[in-house]
C-alpha cells in the first residue's frame, strides 16, 4: 500500500524510520528525508565525504573536539574537518566518539569479525573466532536451521573450554 | 620486465573469459593496511613517508622477485607512465596524482598490485577476468599472510586492521565487480538495480572506481562496510548471491530488449560499428560508448564482424595513455582522437 510524503504531502512516502526512544514512525519521501537530514544523497559522494556528513550530523561529540593525540598530535576537530585519522593510536584515544560514527558507518556494527594476524596473541584469536561463531549461529536461528546452531553451539563450547583450561 | 611492455598486451582482468564473462568484466579484491607504531600518511613528515616507503619496498620486493615483476617508483614516474597504470587499473587516481614517495609493485601478469604509501601505509589488490572472488580472496589472503609475517599490521582486537578512514576499519576489504549492463541501462531498469544494492550498503560507481561516471555502461559494484562482517562472508555474498542476481536481471532485461526492440537494438549496434569503422576523430568516452551495444552484441552471437579479444583490444589501447606509449611521443587532444580513430579503423578493417 502506498503511503504519502507526511512532510510535503505530495510525494509518496519511500523512507521509512522509526525514532528512538520514542518509537514513532515516520514516513517521508527521499526529497524529504534529505532535507532533514535523515539520509544522505548518494550521487558522486566519495566515501571519505559521506563519512565527513556523518560527522557533522552527529551530536554531542562537541566535547572532544579539543582532545588531542599525545601520538600524532591531532584534534579530534581536525579529524572532524579533514575525515582521516592521524596514526592507529587515534582509535583508541579518541575511542569514545569514535563508535558512534563508526556503527553509522558500518551497518551498527561495533566488533571486528574476520581475520587476525597471525602475530595477534591467542587470546586475540580466539575472541575473533567466538564472536564469527556467535554471528554464525545468531543467523542459524534466524534460518530456524536448528541442526547447524546446534553444531555451532557446541563449537563455541569446545572453544569456551580450551579458553578455561 | 619494465612499464613500456604493459602495452603489447591485455592484462589479467581483460581477457573476455571466466564466470558469467558475458556479463562480468572484471573482479577485483583489495585489501587497506598500516604498519603499527607509524604514524599514518595524513600526519607523516616527508622524512616518515620516505622510511615507511623504504621498508615496505624491500618487504614487497621479497614477495616477488625482481625479475618476474615491475616496480615503479611512482612518484619519479612520468605522468604519462602514472596514467597508464590507472588505465590498466594497477593503480588508483589518488595514487597517480598524490605528492611525496610511493609507489607500486605489479606481478608479471599483472594480476596483482601491491600499492605503497596510497591513502593507506599498503593497499594490495588482486585482479581477474570474470567472477571469481574465491579464488582472488585465496590469492590475496595468502599474500596478506605472507607480509604479515614480516610486517607488524596495526590492528585492535575490537575493531580489526586500523585504516586512515575509519570507513575502511576492520577488514579492510573492497570487494569490485565491474559488469556491463547495457540492457539494464536502456530498459531503466538499472535504477532499481542501483536502489536495491544501495539498500545492501553497496556503492556503484564508474568503471575507474571512487569519484568516477558510468561510461560504457560498465558499472563497478563494491561493498562500503568493512566492519561486523568476515572477509569469507563479504566474497560469499557477492560472488554466488549478489552478483549472479544482477547478471540475472541483465539477461533478462537483454531478451525483453530482443524481443520488443530487435530493430532498434540492430540499429544502435551497426550504427555504433558504422561510426567507429569510419570516425576520423573520436574521443576516449564516445569511444567507450559506441563500444557497448558492439560488446553486448557479440555476446548475444548478434554481430560477428569482430570478436570480444578485439573489441577489448580496442577498448584499453585507445585510452589516452596507451595511445601515446605505442606512439612513443606525447600528443595533445586532437592528435590523440586522431590516433584513436586511425587505431580503430585498422583493427575493425
Amino acid at each position: 500500500m502506498d503511503v504519502e510524503c507526511e512532510h510535503c504531502k505530495k510525494a509518496k512516502a519511500t523512507v521509512h524510520i522509526t525514532d528512538v526512544p520514542e518509537k514513532r514512525e515516520r514516513h517521508l519521501c527521499e526529497a524529504c528525508a534529505q532535507s532533514e537530514g535523515v539520509i544522505i544523497k548518494q550521487t558522486h559522494q566519495t566515501t571519505t565525504a559521506i563519512l565527513q556528513e556523518f560527522i557533522k550530523q552527529k551530536t554531542g561529540i562537541d566535547s572532544s573536539d579539543e582532545q588531542t593525540c599525545p601520538h600524532c598530535h591531532i584534534t579530534f576537530r581536525e579529524f572532524r574537518t579533514k575525515g582521516q585519522l592521524g596514526c592507529p593510536h587515534d582509535y583508541e584515544v579518541f575511542r569514545e566518539a569514535l563508535i558512534p560514527l563508526i556503527q553509522r558507518a558500518h551497518g551498527n556494527a561495533t566488533h571486528h569479525i574476520g581475520k587476525v594476524p597471525a602475530t595477534s596473541d591467542d587470546a586475540v584469536r580466539r575472541q575473533a573466532g567466538t564472536l564469527k561463531l556467535r554471528r554464525e549461529l545468531d543467523q542459524a536461528l534466524r534460518d530456524e536451521n536448528y541442526e547447524l546452531a546446534a553444531s555451532v553451539r557446541d563449537q563455541i563450547k569446545a572453544m569456551d573450554a580450551s579458553e578455561s583450561v | 620486465m619494465n612499464i613500456d611492455d604493459l602495452t603489447s598486451h591485455m592484462g589479467a582482468w581483460l581477457g573476455g573469459q571466466g564466470p558469467h564473462a558475458n556479463v562480468v568484466i572484471s573482479s577485483r579484491i583489495r585489501l587497506a593496511r598500516n604498519v603499527a607504531q607509524r604514524p599514518f600518511l595524513s600526519t607523516a613528515s616527508p622524512a616518515q613517508r620516505r622510511d615507511i616507503y623504504e621498508s615496505l619496498s624491500n618487504e614487497v620486493a621479497r614477495l616477488y622477485p625482481i625479475n618476474t615483476s615491475l616496480f615503479i617508483d611512482v612518484d619519479k614516474a612520468s605522468p604519462l607512465d602514472r596514467q597508464l597504470l590507472v588505465e590498466r587499473h594497477l593503480i588508483s587516481h589518488h595514487h597517480a596524482v598524490s605528492e611525496g614517495s610511493r609507489g607500486v609493485s605489479v606481478s608479471h601478469d599483472e594480476s596483482a598490485a601491491l600499492m605503497i604509501n596510497e591513502e593507506d601505509h599498503l593497499r594490495v589488490q588482486v585482479l581477474s577476468e570474470g567472477l571469481q572472488l574465491e579464488a582472488l580472496w585465496t590469492k590475496i589472503n595468502a599474500i596478506d599472510d605472507k607480509l604479515s609475517d614480516r610486517i607488524p599490521f596495526a590492528f585492535d582486537k575490537q575493531l580489526g586492521y586500523l585504516t586512515v578512514c575509519p570507513t575502511n576499519v576492520g577488514t579492510g576489504i573492497r570487494v569490485s565487480v565491474m559488469m556491463h549492463l547495457p540492457a539494464l541501462k536502456w530498459t531503466k531498469e538499472i535504477e532499481r538495480v542501483e536502489r536495491a544494492t544501495r539498500d545492501m550498503r553497496l556503492a556503484v560507481r564508474g568503471q575507474y572506481g571512487e569519484g568516477t561516471d558510468v561510461v560504457g555502461d560498465l558499472y563497478q559494484i563494491s561493498n562500503q562496510t568493512t566492519l561486523g562482517t568476515s572477509e569469507e562472508e563479504i566474497v560469499e555474498v557477492f560472488n554466488n548471491k549478489i552478483i549472479p542476481r544482477i547478471v540475472e536481471y541483465e539477461y533478462a532485461a537483454r531478451e525483453t530488449l530482443i524481443k520488443h526492440s530487435l530493430e532498434q537494438f540492430e540499429d544502435k549496434v551497426w550504427r555504433a560499428f558504422g561510426l567507429l569503422s569510419n570516425a576520423r576523430c573520436i574521443s576516449t568516452q564516445e569511444t567507450q560508448t559506441l563500444l557497448s551495444p558492439l560488446r553486448m552484441a557479440i555476446h548475444m552471437d548478434r554481430f560477428s564482424v569482430i570478436d570480444i579479444q578485439t573489441l577489448n583490444d580496442i577498448f584499453l589501447q585507445t585510452q589516452s595513455a596507451h595511445l601515446q606509449k605505442r606512439a612513443g611521443t606525447t600528443m595533445n587532444g586532437s592528435e590523440r582522437a586522431i590516433a584513436r580513430a586511425s587505431y580503430i579503423r585498422q583493427k575493425l578493417s
